[in-house]
């Protein structure tokens, strides 16, 4: 790049109100932007047409003027039949996918009897451990009409496996099913900590999948790589951006290793991102992931399909960024992410209930939060052309600077061998650590104001409804789950989990035998135990 | 306090709750306000609380908790450190706990209460404000 | 203040007694004297187990299986972790009970963090009081880990009966980062990670500087040098696995070859002499550094001192003995 005359555009002019501007992952941002910050910047090489490589202006050719991106509020909680009631009310107001939350006995494949679980069936989302529920949770709703996403992880084989036999008893069969499993746990040993495995059985079992539904799932995306739970750990924009896509690609690598075509499955991955309150960040950082992603695979992993460099995501506004003082101020943050999330071009969007920071979200707050993204699709008129940001200074000179990052970042993960060694050197770990606690530190300085909270604050009683789970849902799950146990084939149950952990011991495909299992009514937690025997625990380093 | 005394406080997650953010933070936070600082990782079960309190005989157990368990796992701490005797050390709790839960909590001993956006020096003054010993 | 009933409680084995007691020794070294002087006469049955090794190298996944095979062995055993205290904040993070959550019962494994403090010659002197009291709380083994850079913490592993070091394949220079001081009091060299490759490497640099290093090994005089002098023991390399156990019974023997050959040769008498020559000295110095501290901030004479020194009447050594003259000890 030819030199720039900063002095213009860096170098703040008298009065300005702080000495330096910087975005969220500390990019120093100038005073104005200039034709020549993006003089280099080849229209064709580097944006491109909506729909065609390298994506830089969105992932279709006509974006939301054909369809809007689907609003999938992730909900659950309680039981199975709570849950079943709030997708239904869901679907009522307009909500057009269904988005499950699980609780974290079934996030860890605990069964709701055993004593970890206490306090804890219901709470964050809804507590499954066996067909049965599965069944009741999507009693009345056709599965081969919607699609669903499941934020599940360790168990991710399992609950597709469920979900499959669900629907196969609602008279459907797997090549109509529609949906995403998340699937991704590189994350997890990064960021969110659902872990169970060691990773390298993590990774065979992620692969299983996606093997599995290359040939018979075919509609289904067999992972969610996110990001998500990587900024709520405290990450900048940057980091988030560039641990999701160097999952990605690790994903991309084990599954070219156990012999299958890039271009079978490729098309299946899609990603998750977060939106936090810096617009145009989030914009740029969306823009940039689809250009790199179409880079890498085009270049680095030889795919030829235009479906395998196509980056789809589903964006969550920021759950961290929600305050609980003054909490309808957090309607307006979402406002802002959810806009953001838009003008960079998401699939499917999630905005936050601004009580999230005190409780589960109550049907009100689960309403307006539905109500915003409606606002934002219907009334603002963003949605009316592709990529209406393209072609700012501004913008595109933030999208090359987190590209170049992000590269940087590649090069650092590169140096220790790849993601999982990364991980084990606790690397990502570390990196998070360190710019979430800058943050809080820039927080209580006053560096960055957080209205409400740092500043602007005037101390009020709470006065927002909560939403309340019931301590009898623990009890009334963990009686369900014995009663199931008693009558259900035991003897037959036994003999396919022992089939599991011989598989398990060998390489062959799981997937047939974790649905043959799940057919007689095997809970999670039995199949987790199962596979733990062979496979064994992770067990983290404390980086903080 | 004898002199060289310092603050020794455990932060530990209890229950299944992975998000660690804030406790790692408040770890490093009260080790820069010149605290020793033990932090237990996720997942610790009343029993692993209370025998690391057994051992480390801190004067201060912070428990951040956000996934609602905390009406379930606290009281079942407080009653097994009252089981060993344990009645000289603050512990508090925080994270996502609702007011109306608070007077709950407070029954069975917990003080803090802190939620999200609380400044790190508030929680570093109740610290030192509160000691029992 | 009195101890009696927290000493009573450590000798019924109460893991709260020795908590405490261990709390309190770490704070006031006037109530340790106090104590170990109560308890001084219970001590000795312990076998202490050094364990350093620079960050990366898998301390705490080493001795957590280490304390899983021995837990199942029946042994009761005590662990102290050494973390070290930042020098800007005077507070610490101490961490490593993480990993040995999976084998933690209260009856036979007592673990305990301490922060460094910073303090000269106060961490080993702790450390010394800690192990006793473990000691006296019955364990049987009591393993030691730190860090392992500073002179302080090589002086806590002249209080260890065995000092096992950990170094990893692949990286090349933490033989350099642990040499000085540790090398020389290291008794079983570790290669950990055993399933990466280089590790046979690693083997053969730690022999060849082995070597190089017995060829020089009784020229110097100094407190370390003597130290390896009288343990005439060769160090032991052997490579292991600490995800999956393998060559920890390998280790064990090492160990056990070790304990025996300080027994046989009767060696473990100086080494008990030595270990009370050094403790005494960490004591004394300990105690001179606080009177020499509270002399010079409460002596008027010192003021004087200083002034000569500025106008260079004086210079700072022969100041040092004007005030070892004040002390009384010369």
């Amino acid at each position: 790049m030819t030199e720039i005359d900063e002095s213009k555009t860096l170098k703040p002019t008298k009065g300005e109100r702080k000495e330096k501007f910087r975005n969220l992952s500390n990019i120093e941002i100038k005073r104005l932007y200039m034709p020549e910050h993006i003089q280099d910047l080849n229209y064709v090489m580097d944006l491109g047409e909506p729909g065609q490589y390298p994506f830089t202006r969105g992932a279709y050719k006509n974006m939301y003027r054909g369809r809007l991106w689907t609003m999938r509020q992730f909900a659950g909680f309680g039981n199975a039949e709570q849950t079943n009631q709030r997708y239904k009310f869901l679907l009522e107001h307009g909500q057009t996918g269904l988005s499950v939350a699980f609780s974290l006995h079934t996030i860890y494949g605990i069964e709701a009897v055993d004593e970890k679980a206490l306090g804890e069936i219901g709470k964050e989302g809804v507590s499954i451990d066996t067909l049965k529920d599965m069944e009741t949770l999507f009693d009345g709703i056709d599965l081969s009409k919607i699609s669903t996403s499941m934020t599940i992880n360790g168990p991710a084989s399992i609950l597709l496996a469920l979900y499959i036999v669900t629907a196969e008893r609602q008279g459907h069969t797997p090549d109509q099913l529609r949906g995403t499993i998340q699937n991704d746990i590189l994350k997890e040993y990064i960021a969110q900590k659902s872990w169970i495995f060691p990773p390298e059985p993590s990774m065979r079992l992620i692969v299983d999948t996606i093997e599995y539904c290359t040939k018979y799932v075919p509609q289904w995306y067999t992972i969610s790589i996110s990001g998500y739970h990587i900024r709520e750990a405290g990450s900048t924009a940057v980091q988030e951006l560039a641990f999701t896509l160097a999952d990605g690609f690790a994903y991309v690598e084990a599954a070219m290793e156990r012999g299958l075509d890039v271009d079978d499955f490729a098309p299946r991955l899609s990603f998750f991102f977060n939106s936090h309150n810096n617009l145009f960040e989030e914009v740029a950082k969306y823009r940039a992931a689809r250009r790199i992603w179409a880079r890498h695979m085009k270049n680095k992993y030889g795919a030829k399909k235009a479906e395998s460099m196509r980056l789809r995501f589903h964006t969550q506004t920021a759950g961290v960024s929600l305050t609980a003082q003054e909490p309808e101020n957090n309607i307006v943050r979402v406002t802002l992410q959810g806009l953001a999330a838009v003008l960079g071009g998401t699939q499917s969007l999630h905005t936050n209930s601004f009580d999230e920071a005190l409780c589960l979200p109550t049907e009100k707050a689960a309403k307006i939060a539905l109500r915003t993204q409606q606002i934002i699709a219907h009334e603002s008129g963003v949605a009316d052309t592709v990529d209406p940001l393209a072609g700012s200074y501004y913008v595109e000179w933030l999208t090359n600077k987190m590209e170049e990052e992000a590269e940087a970042y590649f090069q650092r993960i590169e140096e220790f061998g790849g993601v999982i060694p990364a991980i084990k050197a606790n690397f990502f770990q570390k990196e998070i650590a360190n710019a979430s606690y800058k943050y809080q530190k820039e927080i209580e300085s006053k560096e960055r104001i957080i209205v409400g909270v740092n500043d602007f604050s005037q101390r009020e009683p709470c006065s927002t409804p909560l939403l309340k789970i019931d301590e009898e849902i623990g009890k009334q799950q963990v009686k369900s789950l014995e009663k199931i146990k008693q009558e259900r084939n035991n003897e037959m149950l036994k003999e396919k989990l022992e089939k599991l952990k011989k598989a398990a011991e060998g390489t062959e495909n799981l997937m047939p035998f974790i649905i043959d299992a799940v057919r007689e009514y095997a809970s999670i937690g039995e199949i987790i135990n199962t596979l733990k025997d062979v496979f064994g625990t992770y067990q983290e380093d404390s980086i903080y | 306090m004898p002199e060289g005394r310092k603050i020794k406080v455990l932060v530990c997650k209890p229950g299944l709750d992975g998000h660690d953010r804030g406790a790692k933070v408040l770890a490093r936070a009260l080790r820069d306000a010149g605290m020793e600082v033990i932090y237990t990782g996720i997942h610790n079960t009343p029993e692993d609380i209370v025998n690391t309190v057994i051992q480390e005989d801190p004067d201060v157990v912070m428990l951040s908790m956000l996934s609602g368990a905390h009406n379930a796992l606290c009281p079942v701490i407080m009653e097994k450190l009252k089981e060993n005797g344990i009645n000289d050390v603050l512990v508090a709790v925080g994270g996502i706990i609702p007011d109306e839960d608070k007077p709950f909590l407070e029954k069975h001993g917990l003080k803090g209460f802190h939620g999200p956006g609380t400044e790190l020096k508030t929680i570093i003054e109740f610290v030192k404000n509160n000691l029992k010993r | 203040m009195d101890y009696s009933d927290l000493i009573e409680r450590l000798l019924n084995n109460e893991p709260r007694a020795a908590a405490r007691l261990i709390t309190i020794v770490e704070n006031d070294i006037t109530a340790a004297e106090e104590i170990i002087n109560s308890i001084y006469k219970y001590t000795g049955n312990a076998y202490i187990l050094g364990v350093t090794g620079a960050p990366g190298s898998g301390k705490s996944t080493f001795i957590s299986t280490l304390t899983k095979i021995l837990v199942e062995q029946g042994k009761k055993l005590g662990i102290i972790c050494v973390d070290p205290t930042s020098p800007l904040t005077g507070g610490a993070l101490l961490g490593d009970r993480i990993r040995m959550k999976e084998h933690f019962t209260l009856n036979n494994l007592f673990i305990r963090s301490m922060a460094n403090r910073g303090q000269l010659g106060g961490l080993a002197r702790a450390t010394e009081d800690v192990i006793k009291i473990l000691d006296v709380y019955g364990c049987d083994i009591v393993i030691v880990e730190t860090v392992g850079v500073g002179q302080s913490e090589v002086d806590i592993f002249k209080s260890a009966q065995t000092v096992a070091v950990l170094l990893q394949p692949e990286v090349g220079d933490d033989i350099q980062a642990i040499k000085a001081g540790i090398m020389e009091i290291t008794d079983i060299f570790v290669v950990n990670k055993m399933d990466l490759p280089g590790t046979d490497r690693k083997v053969a640099e730690i022999s060849q500087m082995l070597e190089l290093e017995s060829s020089f090994k009784y020229d110097s005089n100094d407190f370390s040098k003597e130290f390896t002098k009288i343990r005439k023991w060769t160090p032991e390399i052997v490579k292991v696995n600490s995800k999956t156990g393998e060559n920890f019974d390998i280790f064990l023997e090492i160990v056990d070859h070790h304990k025996k050959f300080l027994k046989e040769t009767g060696i473990i008498e100086s080494y008990e002499k030595n270990r009370i020559k050094n403790e005494t000295l960490q004591i004394l110095k300990h105690k001179l550094a606080k009177k020499v501290e509270k002399l010079i901030s409460s002596n008027s004479e010192i003021e004087k001192y200083i002034n000569l020194v500025m106008d260079k009447s004086l210079d700072p050594y022969s100041m040092a003995n004007l005030i070892i003259k004040l002390l009384g000890i010369e």
